[in-house]
C-alpha cells in the first residue's frame, strides 16, 4: 500500500505557517487597497480588489486552523468544551441496541454540494461505526441521488472498517423521494411503522423539520438534531432532546472521530471567533461614536 | 488510491473554487470556475438519478414481491415512479424518430394526452395528484407548530416562563386582533415589539448562530481542501 498524500503535511514541511508574519503585512496593505479610491481605479481588472478583505481574513483563518492543527499533530492537550448533543449519540445507538430496534438517520434534505450535508454525512460515518459494532439497525432515508451514492460508500466503509462487511446491506441508505413533502411523507410513515428507538437528523433541513422530529416525538424515539440553519433551530428544540446549533454540527463529525488533529481545526475556529467579537466590539465602538465608516467599508465586501 | 485520489480531487476543486472568488467573471475564465463547476454538478446529478431510482425500486419490489405489509402501497409508489419519468423522457414530436413510431400507432387526436404539455396525462397527475398531496403535507405543519408550541411554551422553569411571556407578546404583535389589543395600552407597544424583541433579541442570537455556522462552515471546507478532514470518505 502507497503512502497516504496529506496536503496539510506538506504545508507544515515546507514551514507554511512562517507566513503568519505576512498576515500582518496583508492587512496593512488592504487597508489602502481596500480604500473607495484604490478599487475604483482597478474596478474593470481582473482581479477583484475589492474582496481583498477577503483574502486577509482567509488568510488569518487559514493560519489560525493550520497552527492549532500542528499543536494538535505535536501533541499539545486543546481543551474542546462538551457537546451534549454528539455525546449523546452513543447513548442513543446504544438504546436502540437493547431495544433491538433501528437508528433513522437523515443527513438533511439539501444535495451534496452544501457543506451542511457534507457535515452529516461525515457523522454518518461515526453513526454506521457505532452501529456496525452493535449490529444495529441502521435506516438512512436520502433525497437526492449523489447523496444516496456517497452515503452508500460511508456507510459501507464504516462497516467493512468495523470487520462487519457481511452485516452491510445495500439498502440501509436508500433513496426516497426527490420532492420534499414525498420525502418527508416516507419518513414519517417510517417512523411510525418500525419505530426507530433513535431518529439522528443532521444537516440542511427547511420546512419539513417539525414534521420530521414532532412524528418522531409522538413515536417516542430519542431524538437528536443538527442544523445550520437559524430558522429551523426553534423547531428542533422544541421537538428533540438534543440539539447541535450551527458550528456545533460542522464540530461533530471531529468531536466523535476524538483524533487530536481534528480538535486542532475546532480551536483555530475558537480562536478566529474571539477576533470576531473583538472587531464587532471596535466596529461597534467606533459606530456610536460616528467615526466608523471606513471601519465599516472594510467589511463591505461586493 | 481510494483515499489519495478523492483527497486530490477535493483539494484542486476547492482551491479553484476559492480563487475564483476573486478574479472577474467577464475578464477571465477562471472567475467563472463557479458556475462551471455548478453545471458539471447538475450533468453528474442527472447521471446519479439512475442510481436513485434503481434503489427506489429494488426496495419496493422487494416489499412487493415479499408481500409484505403494506406492499400494495410500494407497488403504487413504483408505478408512480414510472408514470412520471416515462411521459417527461418519451418523444413526442412528430418529427423525432421515436416520436413517428407514436404517430403511427395512436391516433393524432390521443397525441396531446403524451409528453409534458398541457392537458397530458403528466399534466394532470401533476396538477390533481402531486401538488395537491404537496400542498396537503405542507398544511398540516400548522398543526405540528402548534402541538411543539404547546410542549415549548409550558412554563417549568424561569427560562420557560420567558420563554412564554416572549412568544405571547409576538404572537399578539403579528396577529391584528392582538395589535388591537395591545394598542389599547399604547400605540407604540407593537413598534417596540418589533424594534426590542424582533430586530433586537431575534436577530442578535440568529446572527450569532450564523457567524459561528459561517466559521464552522469555513473551518470545514479548509480541513477537506487540506486533507485533514477525511470522514466524509468514511475514513
Amino acid at each position: 500500500m502507497g503512502k497516504e498524500i496529506d496536503i496539510f503535511s506538506i504545508v507544515i514541511k515546507l514551514k507554511a505557517i512562517r507566513i503568519l508574519p505576512v498576515i500582518l503585512l496583508t492587512i496593512t496593505m488592504s487597508l489602502i487597497l481596500n480604500s473607495q479610491a484604490f478599487a475604483q481605479d482597478f474596478g474593470d481588472s481582473v482581479f477583484l480588489y475589492s474582496r481583498i478583505t477577503v483574502i486577509v481574513l482567509l488568510l488569518v483563518f487559514s493560519g489560525a486552523v493550520l497552527l492549532y492543527t500542528k499543536w494538535a499533530k505535536a501533541g499539545k492537550k486543546l481543551f474542546i468544551r462538551k457537546i451534549a448533543g454528539v455525546d449523546a449519540v452513543e447513548d442513543a445507538v446504544g438504546r436502540a441496541t437493547e431495544m433491538g430496534k433501528p437508528v433513522l438517520f437523515i443527513p438533511g434534505i439539501a444535495d451534496v454540494e452544501d457543506i451542511e450535508t457534507i457535515a452529516g454525512i461525515a457523522i454518518l460515518g461515526r453513526v454506521a461505526r457505532v452501529t456496525a459494532q452493535y449490529d444495529t439497525p441502521l435506516r438512512v432515508p436520502v433525497r437526492y441521488p449523489m447523496v444516496l451514492a456517497a452515503s452508500q460508500e460511508v456507510v459501507e466503509g464504516a462497516y467493512a472498517e468495523m470487520g462487519k462487511a457481511d452485516s452491510y446491506d445495500k439498502d440501509t441508505v436508500r433513496y426516497v423521494a426527490g420532492e420534499q413533502f414525498a420525502f418527508t411523507a416516507t419518513v414519517n410513515g417510517m417512523m411510525m411503522r418500525e419505530r426507530p428507538a433513535a431518529n439522528i437528523y443532521m444537516g440542511g433541513f427547511f420546512a419539513e423539520s417539525l414534521l420530521l422530529a414532532e412524528t418522531g416525538n409522538a413515536a417516542g424515539a430519542i431524538q437528536i438534531a443538527g442544523t445550520a440553519r437559524p430558522e429551523q433551530l426553534p423547531f428542533f428544540v422544541a421537538a428533540c432532546d438534543f440539539t447541535l446549533m450551527g458550528e456545533e454540527l460542522y464540530a461533530a463529525s471531529s468531536y466523535l472521530s476524538h483524533e487530536p488533529l481534528l480538535l486542532g481545526g475546532l480551536k483555530g475556529q475558537d480562536f478566529v471567533k474571539v477576533l470576531i467579537i473583538i472587531s464587532i466590539l471596535i466596529g461597534t465602538l467606533l459606530v456610536t461614536f460616528d467615526i466608523g465608516d471606513w471601519y465599516t467599508n472594510l467589511f463591505d465586501v461586493p | 488510491m481510494r483515499t489519495t485520489i478523492p483527497i486530490i480531487v477535493a483539494f484542486l476543486a476547492g482551491t479553484l473554487l476559492i480563487v475564483s472568488f476573486f478574479f472577474n467573471p467577464e475578464k477571465i475564465w477562471i472567475g467563472d470556475a463557479k458556475e462551471l463547476a455548478l453545471q458539471w454538478m447538475t450533468i453528474v446529478g442527472g447521471f446519479a438519478l439512475v442510481l436513485g431510482v434503481v434503489s427506489i425500486v429494488r426496495v419496493n419490489a422487494r416489499a412487493v414481491q415479499r408481500k409484505s405489509e403494506g406492499w400494495f402501497y410500494k407497488l403504487m409508489t413504483v408505478i408512480s415512479v414510472f408514470a412520471m419519468a416515462i411521459p417527461a423522457i418519451m418523444p413526442v414530436t412528430k418529427e423525432s424518430v421515436g416520436g413517428s413510431i407514436f404517430y403511427s400507432i395512436f391516433p393524432e387526436s390521443c397525441m396531446g394526452y403524451l409528453g409534458t404539455g398541457s392537458n397530458s396525462f403528466y399534466d394532470w397527475l401533476f396538477n390533481y395528484v402531486d401538488a395537491p398531496m404537496m400542498e396537503t403535507m405542507f398544511a398540516m405543519l400548522a398543526f405540528y407548530i402548534a402541538s411543539a408550541a404547546y410542549r415549548a411554551f409550558r412554563a417549568r422553569n424561569t427560562e420557560a416562563t420567558l420563554l412564554l411571556l416572549t412568544a405571547i407578546l409576538v404572537m399578539l404583535w403579528r396577529v391584528p386582533m392582538g395589535e388591537a389589543f395591545l394598542r389599547l395600552f399604547s400605540d407604540n407597544l407593537p413598534g417596540y415589539i418589533n424594534t426590542y424583541v424582533m430586530g433586537g433579541f431575534n436577530v442578535a442570537v440568529q446572527r450569532g448562530i450564523i457567524i459561528g455556522a459561517a466559521l464552522g462552515a469555513a473551518s470545514m471546507s479548509l480541513r477537506i481542501i487540506l486533507g485533514i478532514e477525511r470522514t466524509y470518505m468514511g475514513k
